[in-house]
């Protein structure tokens, strides 16, 4: 599904070079869920770019779906996003003059397949079907999240990506995003890529990926049952 | 598939009205610049347009078959031509031979006028009388509206009796009623017989003048004669049978006359023949550049307006950057942005455009009515605004649209 070879992204700071990834390479099979984590600046937000097709790496591969997709303009990147790629970012990042039904939709516009049944579907698996014509800001940061839940699942693309996913939520509504993510992945067979700092969230999850310093310090499976 | 195209467009559309109706101040404030430049543009070209057509029909009621002869020519090669009527080449026989000898004109009436000072009670004025024969009244279709013209025995015996135009019978007697009262011209007094209907303002308009037999003209103006001994007038005014014969009026008017006053091979013509067709067009063209030129200044505004626009629509792609951000993670192409940002652009101008074409119908419509001024909105001018304005849009808000299709999605999500 997603297999990373010696990558490398260096950022010019001025005059210098910041060698943000230093050679990482990573597996990832289909229907894995996995999370990285790792200290601030190691790097695992470039990763999380990479791998969602925000920007590409200075050198290394990256195959994506059977695609090789580390060298793709961005046009064809733009593409790849809309197919293959649902995002769920720590601010949420849903457009506040639109309903909530409206940002599943847009993010089934993008992907060629506007469609106002499969977003309402898609609102109802997150439990939101009577909250779909509010905006968000008259929503909890739970259900905000859980409305960008949504717009992800809605073109069911092979991979979704989480950005710290909880990290703007009290623990309580955070335990239900994780549990809906968690549950969704075993039900829909997704292949999920979670950051996090929470080690009692990577514990729920089937595999953590250490970075540190811009390469994989650790790569483990769970031994927790909590995974199964 | 085409079915997701249409709402490609669509939805941006929709998106660009909430846009405007969320900022309703701000959206306001930007197409002000449109606003004004679209109504001025409306309204000037509107006042333009119709004062052209007010001139034109005024110009079509004095009869577009009149044809007039001046002295002097209107082609000073190199020299500086003389004041009207400074020149004195025309005689009562040239009328009289142009009446004899040319076919296609029906009437023919010489005119000796002067600017003379008119006395009748204890108000006065001075105003150009002219001394002509009765055919003038059909050479410039005129009509009494009381009384009558003078006749040919008026005119034969030298009858001191005037007609007035109007503007000048009610300058002179105001509401009262001037038939039979006397009139002092210069030097004699003649009696009022009649006030012709008005023909309109137009600059030499008989609304201004008086009119008494040449024969009356004659005593209180001592009348120049040639040479040769023949009698100066000021002018000739005559009708031409039918439009289709102005180039053959023409033709053999100035043949004959440039016979008559012994004028050599090449050399320049001492009179001038215009018919009013010609003064018509000159207006007519002058009145449009006039017009052209008006809106041009206003289209002035409108570029200033764009300018507004532009820097509204870079100031919200700065504000939106984290929007644009989060489309583009959806998997918006760049083609996407840039089309959203280029509609509410075109659309906030649209508006500006519409709410001008109203501003400055309403304002023609105010200086019609207040002003009395003729004024005429033509929908070609309507549209033209529109669409210019919609199109200032599409060229002030592609820089900016393309500086937001162009932001790159990672820096622009972590954009606050």
């Amino acid at each position: 599904m997603i297999q990373l070879e010696d990558i490398t992204k260096v950022y010019p700071i001025g005059n210098r070079e910041l060698h943000v990834l230093r050679g990482v390479s990573f597996k990832i099979e289909k229907g894995e869920l996995v999370a990285i984590m790792g200290p601030s600046g190691s790097g695992k937000s470039t990763i999380l770019n990479l791998l969602g097709c925000l920007d590409i790496p200075t050198s290394g591969n990256y195959h994506l779906d059977g695609q090789e997709v580390s060298r793709l303009s961005r046009k064809e990147l733009a593409l790849v996003r809309a197919q293959k790629i649902g995002f769920v970012f720590q601010q949420f990042n849903l457009l506040p003059r639109m309903s909530a039904l409206s940002n599943v939709l847009l993010g089934l516009d993008y992907a060629g397949a506007s469609d106002r049944e499969r977003a309402m579907e898609s609102l109802t698996v997150v439990g939101l079907a009577d909250r779909a014509s509010h905006r968000p800001t008259e929503l909890s940061g739970g259900e905000q999240q859980r409305v960008a839940i949504a717009r992800a699942l809605a073109k069911r693309p092979p991979l979704i990506l989480a950005d710290e996913p909880t990290g703007n939520l009290d623990s309580h509504a955070g335990d239900e995003i994780i549990s809906m993510l968690t549950s969704l992945h075993s039900e829909q067979q997704i292949t999920l890529v979670m950051i996090t700092h929470d080690p009692r969230i990577a514990q729920r999850c089937q595999r953590i990926i250490f970075i540190k310093d811009g390469t994989v310090e650790k790569d483990e499976k769970v031994q927790s049952e909590e995974a199964a | 598939m085409r079915k997701y195209k249409v709402k490609k467009l669509l939805r941006p559309l929709a998106n660009a009205w909430v846009g405007v109706v969320t900022h309703k101040l701000r959206s306001l404030l930007t197409i002000l610049g449109i606003v004004i430049g679209v109504s001025a543009v409306i309204a000037l070209m509107s006042i333009g347009k119709g004062a052209e057509a007010a001139i034109l029909t005024r110009i079509q009621t004095l009869g577009s078959d009149l044809m007039l002869v001046t002295p002097g020519s209107s082609m000073g090669a190199g020299g500086v031509r003389g004041a009207f009527g400074s020149a004195t080449t025309l005689t009562m026989e040239d009328a009289a031979a142009i009446a004899e000898k040319v076919t296609v004109v029906s009437y023919v009436a010489p005119v000796f006028s002067r600017n003379l000072q008119l006395i009748a009670g204890n108000q006065n004025m001075n105003a150009q009388v002219a001394g002509t024969t009765p055919e003038y009244m059909n050479t410039y279709n005129l009509n009494t509206s009381s009384g009558t013209f003078f006749s040919d025995y008026d005119y034969q015996r030298g009858a001191r009796v005037a007609v007035l135009g109007s503007t000048a019978s009610q300058t002179l007697y105001g509401d009262a009623d001037p038939l039979g009262q006397d009139l002092r011209i210069g030097t004699i007094i003649v009696r009022v017989i009649g006030v012709l209907a008005s023909k309109g303002a137009v600059s030499g308009s008989p609304d201004n003048m008086v009119f008494v037999p040449l024969t009356a003209m004659q005593q209180a103006v001592a009348q120049q004669r040639t040479a040769r001994g023949e009698q100066l007038i000021s002018t000739i005014s005559l009708n031409v049978t039918g439009a289709e014969n102005t180039e053959k009026a023409k033709e053999e008017i100035t043949s004959l006359l440039r016979t008559r006053h012994r004028l050599a091979e090449g050399a320049e013509n001492d009179f001038t023949v215009t018919s009013m067709e010609e003064i018509a067009t000159t207006v007519s063209e002058t009145m449009a550049t006039t017009t052209m030129l008006l809106g041009a200044i206003a289209a002035i505004s409108l570029i200033v307006g764009g300018i507004g626009v532009m820097n509204i629509m870079l100031v919200s792609v700065l504000e939106r950057t984290r929007e644009i951000g989060i489309r583009k993670a959806l998997g918006a192409q760049e083609s996407d942005i840039w089309i959203q940002f280029l509609i509410e652009s075109a659309f906030l101008t649209f508006v500006g455009g519409i709410i001008g074409v109203i501003l400055g119908w309403g304002v023609t419509f105010l200086v019609s009515n207040m002003g009395s001024m003729p004024t005429l909105v033509s929908a070609d001018i309507v549209v033209l605004a529109v669409s210019v304005s919609v199109g200032i849009g599409l060229f002030f808000g592609f820089y900016p649209a393309w500086q937001a299709s162009r932001l790159n999605p990672v820096e622009a999500l972590r954009h606050e």
